[in-house]
């Protein structure tokens, strides 16, 4: 009896066998491996299958923050398109995802392949380029709100002095291309040298020899990063813009910090437009029906992404 | 040989340059949170931690007490987890590691609404730990797909041999395997402890009263509720105050750091 039913856990370890020992034995062993992963299945069903289903749902319904809520499909859709302020923040959210996708994209690809081979001082580089990143965001925008403030920022009085202003211009509130600027350089600071990171993980996995090869071949440098490096890297360059679109798509934090939105809601993004549905306007349905087809968007792009890098692959 | 000099020389000039930049903001910051009206001293994060709308000591320890639930719970779920999905095979296993990444994909703020609404029907409404339990969500993608290639790198016969010793799987786990993956434990921790230090939106959304506010909150409060005039040089105080631990951070545990980022940005 106590051969028998002595627990597998103290048998040695050997390749599972026919017969009804073995199969036990694998059969307690999934167990336990299910029993391993339980925590993990319980806080991604309780924490993230469930809500979406629940954004799904809520989205049907006239969901006010603090009253029963009732089915109202397909009202806080249609809505989404009557609303004014849902109107400018999709275009402006847009708007801004491009500008910082193509800024953003040309400083870190610069700062790669400035910093790509060993030199002197080039790990003092990456290391100045890739600080900011070891500040919060939230943390940074206030960094910056400080930094292009007339009160106590170097800012206007450095370019006072090179004459390239005059007077004072309030940077984070003035006009709506100063304020999309200040988050734009906000963002360029704290987000650079992290997609050079990425970028740089490329760059070096390509095999030199391709370089000697094509430089035997009497190729340009020009020509060598054309039909050479970019092609190589496109998997990677892939994953860059996708990390900077969707980022963008999700811009928060640098509006509501550091321009608050304004001048005249001329930079409010989309997510600040959830937020305002949800705990301004009271309106959780409104905001939940925004977030469901800003989801579906990026799902999208996602999808986008994995079939230009699985086309790569094969 | 002169245009090699000349490129060594562009290359020194515009890194130096850039490098510059960079580290400007971060210099200035910790200058202007120093400087008085008369001079250099601590009067800002005097004002910072006791104007009317400044941030008080418990939302110095509502962060630390965030940030150590979130990293205990981070560690705790990736380890089994890891551990689960590195070395068993179970029915489901495929679709909950989907599943658990599909968590990129979807952005927090397209579902913290819904978790808004589900904390508030389980009690934890306005509640640190309900806020935790988020922000441990929102890390296992990363921490569960670094904590099960740390399992599947450990080679298998350290596992069986401590089984012939007749360890458990539990014992096998805490005596043999988790000093083998400490690498990963601590790139998870390190990780888990930024997010939770540093978010900004989740805490804003399911934190309501001024008490329970993480110091983040509130020192974006100073900005976001004075009507007035901003004290710049007060919340300066707090930006220091607030990058000062992931500097140090950053200073000693680089390498874990830049893995971090880089596994955590190619696994999407």
């Amino acid at each position: 009896m106590t051969t028998i039913l002595t627990p597998p856990t103290h048998t040695p370890a050997r390749p599972v066998r026919a017969g009804r020992r073995g199969l036990t034995r694998a059969r307690r062993r999934s167990l336990l491996g299910a029993l391993y992963a339980a925590p993990t299945a319980a806080m991604v069903g309780a924490f993230f299958v469930v809500p979406l289903l629940l954004v799904v749902w809520m989205s049907l319904h006239k969901w006010p923050l603090l009253a029963p809520a009732t089915y109202n499909a397909p009202d806080n859709y249609t809505n989404i398109s009557e609303n004014q302020l849902i109107g400018s923040a999709i275009a402006f959210t847009l708007k801004y995802t491009l500008v910082m996708t193509v800024l953003l994209f040309g400083l870190a690809f610069g700062l790669a392949l400035l910093v790509q081979r060993r030199r002197t001082g080039v790990g003092f580089f990456r290391t100045a380029f890739f600080l900011p990143m070891a500040v919060g965001f939230a943390s940074a925008s206030l960094l910056f709100l400080g930094l292009l403030s007339d009160e106590i920022g170097p800012v206007n009085e450095v370019l006072r002095t090179l004459g390239l202003v005059d007077g004072y211009v309030s940077w984070t509130s003035g006009s709506s291309t100063t304020a999309l600027s200040s988050a734009v350089l906000l963002v360029l600071w704290r987000f650079a040298g992290f997609n050079m990171l990425i970028l740089l993980t490329g760059l070096q996995a390509i095999p030199l020899e391709i370089y000697e090869a094509a430089r035997i071949d009497g190729a340009s440098r020009w020509q060598i990063f054309r039909r050479v490096t970019l092609p190589l890297m496109r998997p990677t360059i892939a994953l860059v813009l996708t990390l900077m679109t969707t980022g963008s798509l999700l811009a928060f934090d640098q509006f509501w910090i550091l321009t608050r939105g304004g001048p005249d809601n001329s930079t409010t993004s989309l997510v600040m437009v959830i937020y305002r549905e949800a705990f301004i306007r009271l309106d959780l349905g409104s905001a939940a029906a925004i977030s469901v087809a800003l989801l579906a968007v990026l799902v999208v792009v996602n999808i986008i992404q994995l079939g230009v890098l699985r086309r790569r692959s094969s | 040989m002169r245009t090699g000099v000349l490129k060594s020389w562009g290359y020194g000039a515009t890194g130096g340059a850039l490098a510059i930049l960079f580290l400007f903001p971060l210099l200035w910051s910790g200058w202007a949170s120093l400087r008085t009206g008369t001079g250099f001293g601590l009067e800002n994060y005097d004002r910072l931690f006791t104007s009317d709308n400044g941030i008080r000591p418990h939302h110095v320890i509502n962060s630390i007490t965030v940030s150590a639930l979130t990293v205990g719970g981070t560690l705790l779920v990736s380890t089994l987890g890891g551990y689960a999905f590195g070395r068993f095979r179970f029915p489901g296993k495929e679709t909950l590691f989907l599943v658990t990444l599909a968590i990129l994909m979807v952005p927090y703020a397209t579902i913290l609404i819904a978790l808004y609404v589900l904390l508030g029907w389980l009690g934890l409404q306005d509640s640190l730990i309900g806020l935790s339990l988020v922000l441990i969500m929102f890390q296992l993608p990363f921490s569960l797909f670094m904590m099960r290639n740390s399992f599947e790198a450990i080679p298998l016969e350290l596992e069986e041999s401590a089984q012939v010793d007749g360890c458990t799987t539990v014992t096998t786990l805490t005596r043999i395997l988790l000093p083998a993956v400490r690498p990963g434990l601590i790139t998870v921790g390190l990780f888990a402890f930024l997010t939770s230090w540093n978010e900004f939106f989740a805490p804003l959304i399911l934190l309501n009263s001024t008490d329970k506010f993480t110091t983040t909150l509130a020192v974006v409060n100073m900005r976001t509720a004075s009507h007035g005039s901003i004290d710049y040089a007060a919340l300066e105080a707090g930006v220091v105050v607030m990058a000062v631990p992931c500097l140090i951070l950053f200073a000693f545990m680089q390498r874990s750091y830049v893995r971090g980022f880089i596994s955590g940005a190619l696994k999407g």
